[in-house]
């Protein structure tokens, strides 16, 4: 008797953990993780040693996949929660990561594509482009929000547009920061072994949980994207909150932006941050949460980042030829996305429960 | 709730409405500058110029300048300009060059298909069309000429280079671009030829990081953090080299003149010609943007009744060597 309450209880976890949310992107980084632990340990190997200009530096493969996470999971964050309460997805964050990185250059380097000097500390060029893309996010916001245009609509605008403004910015020319200080905030700072994207993917993640924990940012966010008119009728003014999500998205988007120029202390304007909107809201998915809005788990999401970017570099340490990385990706998005479906893990749990409770009474019987 | 509702569908139609204006007024306004350019004509050749977006890449902006320095009054000519990356957009834009009657057309073709009405329409015209930088699927007739970059010899000329090194062994980290692009086909296809031909050449990698820096350090990085021993890479443009190398420094692995890695790059960015000059870099392959010389001689030419000899004229471009380069290199080749 005391064995299948015991048995009970533990099939009741299992079932709980395969309802929650967070289970599925961890599901996936288990797989990944199993995978190539079976396939070749030596890529779970970290080493240390000094670069060539003297300082010491971490690498690996996993150094690798959370250095190069970091603005993926930086974005997967605005966009969480830009999906949850306007129930679609801003398709901009790219371009807008090209005006944004060509601000913090422009400002930098003034008139001169190449200074021997910055013409403004780097800070200063940070907070402006902090403002310009909060300004951008608020442009995308107006339009979600006040005039109910479709997020995916509404921010194609900027999507078209943006990198023709990114290169309008810097007057066409690519510019280059000598400066080796500007270069810290993507590579490493001297003296300190691990890459400086995953302090600052780390501080924004800490960030955003102290948001949610002690502000009603989170509770208003899943209101309004569950039901505006019901969220309306408690207080709660959904136009302003979904026109918020998109101005924390502009944020979001000029701290990723930094991070990409400081990389290479230069820009591409057409292939900085290439599609990343669409990973950002693939890490969404992963995550778990409804693309249609309303509940949302920040950490599964911040996951879903972490297990995109996993893939990517397993891809690369297999050598897949270039021809077939795509579908590749593609199989294993599919099937992450099926199995991260809310309704076939509703489905896959009662299952789970069924097959569970006839072994059970099998046994009692 | 209603009333809400209503107004929001007043402020949508005001919004609407406010952006009809505006596409209105902004269609005003270039049809106003064709006609401008249809009515002055003082002995000048008139010329439309269909091309790329001129932010699409350094490559892009060289070539924009380059044609915007030579179509002027000065030279001789009357030139309108037109920009899209949109093969529908351009084809347009030809058809209303067509009717304002210019001279000559000069495209830069988005994509290669769909054009032939397009050019019939100008050779009823009576109006020449040259291609520049991109050629079109369009019978020969149908253009006097088309200066284009020869992708296939700028691979072939890099690969050379690469050979004649001498090393003992090629492990080579090839780096491609946006698969299935004429730069990548060309470059990739000189490299494949040679590493197929010779026992001692293999390729440690060959990836695409689609022309961005940043695929480009994580691909390096992954050879690294494998173990794997090589000495070239083979970046298919200057970006891509640029990525490979920050994942290089980040090991301590030395490269350039004197350097246990040869570095190899393409499009002769002026950056990168700093590079080789300082010796970090050790190969970089030209792009030629600058077109416009060889289309304003063509139009002299055609203007006293010559006729080009060749339909398709290969524009000539160099491989640079970190031995040899100069500093009046890197000014007058750097983009």
């Amino acid at each position: 008797m005391k064995e299948i309450a015991n048995k009970k209880s533990g099939l009741k976890t299992a079932t709980q953990l395969m309802r929650k949310q967070i289970f599925i992107p961890i599901a996936a980084l288990l797989i990944l993780v199993l995978f190539n632990l079976i396939a070749d340990p030596s890529f779970f190997q970290i080493n240390y040693a000094k670069n060539s200009a003297g300082d010491p530096v971490l690498s690996g493969y996993l150094i690798t996949i959370l250095d190069n996470a970091s603005e993926l999971a930086i974005l997967a964050i605005g966009m969480t929660l830009v999906t949850a309460a306007s129930g679609g997805q801003d398709i901009s964050v790219g371009a807008a990561i090209a005006i944004s990185g060509s601000v913090v250059l422009r400002v930098l380097c003034g008139d001169n594509p190449r200074p021997e000097e910055m013409q403004a500390s780097i800070l200063t060029a940070f907070l402006v482009s902090c403002l310009v893309s909060m300004l951008f996010g608020a442009f995308n916001g107006t339009l979600v929000a006040y005039f109910n245009i479709q997020p995916m609509i509404a921010t194609l605008i900027l999507y078209t547009a943006g990198r023709s403004i990114a290169a309008w910015i810097n007057n066409n020319r690519l510019p280059i920061i000598s400066d080796p200080v500007f270069g810290y905030f993507g590579t490493f700072i001297p003296g300190i072994p691990i890459p400086t994207p995953i302090f600052i993917a780390a501080a924004c993640m800490i960030i955003i949980a102290l948001v949610l924990k002690f502000t009603t940012l989170g509770l208003y966010t899943q209101a309004v994207g569950i039901n505006p008119n019901s969220a309306k009728l408690n207080g709660i003014n959904p136009q302003l909150i979904k026109f918020i999500t998109y101005v924390i998205m502009g944020l979001c988007v000029a701290v990723a932006g930094f991070i990409k120029v400081t990389r290479f202390s230069t820009i591409n304007y057409s292939v900085v941050a290439a599609d990343i909107e669409m990973d950002a809201i693939l890490a969404v998915a992963l995550g778990g949460n409804a693309l249609s809005g309303g509940r949302f788990s920040m950490v599964s999401s911040i996951l879903g980042a972490y297990v995109i970017q996993f893939l990517t570099t397993t891809l690369f340490k297999f050598n897949v030829s270039s021809s077939a990385l795509p579908a590749y990706k593609a199989i294993v998005v599919i099937v992450l996305v099926i199995i991260s479906a809310p309704t076939v893990r509703e489905k896959l749990s009662k299952f789970w429960k069924r097959i569970q409770t006839s072994r059970i009474r099998k046994e009692a019987a | 709730m209603a009333s809400e509702k209503n107004k929001g569908e007043v402020k949508m139609k005001k919004l609407l409405l406010s952006l009809l204006v505006m596409l209105l007024a902004v269609t005003t306004v270039f049809a106003g500058g064709a006609a401008e350019a249809a009515e002055e004509d003082g002995g000048l050749i008139r010329v439309g110029i269909i091309n790329n977006d001129p932010n699409e890449s350094g490559y892009r902006t060289a070539n924009d300048n380059d044609m915007k320095a030579m179509f002027t009054e000065e030279n001789g000519y009357d030139a309108s300009f037109f920009y899209s990356l949109r093969n529908d957009e351009q084809i347009a834009a030809a058809q209303n060059f067509i009717q304002n009657e210019v001279d000559y057309l000069l495209i830069s073709a988005a994509g290669t298909a769909g054009w032939d009405s397009v050019l019939q329409d100008a050779q009823n015209a009576g109006i020449y069309v040259i291609l520049f930088d991109r050629t079109i699927d369009a019978d020969e007739s149908l253009y006097v000429a088309s200066i284009v970059s020869d992708m296939a010899l700028e691979g072939e000329t890099a690969v050379n280079w690469l050979a004649s090194q001498g090393l003992d062994e090629y492990n080579i980290i090839h780096i491609q671009g946006v698969m299935g692009s004429a730069a990548q086909i060309g470059r990739t296809g000189a490299l494949d030829e040679m590493v197929a031909a010779n026992d001692n050449w293999n390729l440690v990698t060959q990836q695409t990081a689609e022309w961005n820096a940043e695929t480009a350090q994580q691909i390096v990085q992954s050879v690294i953090d494998a173990g794997t021993p090589f000495n070239v890479i083979y970046a298919e443009n200057d970006d891509m080299a640029r990525g490979a190398v920050a994942a290089l420094d980040r090991a301590n692995i030395s490269h350039g003149v004197d350097g246990d890695v040869i570095i190899m790059g393409f499009d002769t960015n002026k950056w990168a010609l700093e590079e080789l000059l300082a010796g970090r870099w050790n190969y970089d392959g030209q792009c030629n943007p600058f077109q416009a010389a060889y289309i304003d001689e063509i139009i002299k030419n055609l203007e006293q009744g010559i006729q080009p000899t060749e339909k398709v004229i290969y524009l000539e471009e160099r491989g640079f060597d970190a031995a040899t380069i100069t500093a009046e290199d890197v000014e007058k080749y750097g983009i």
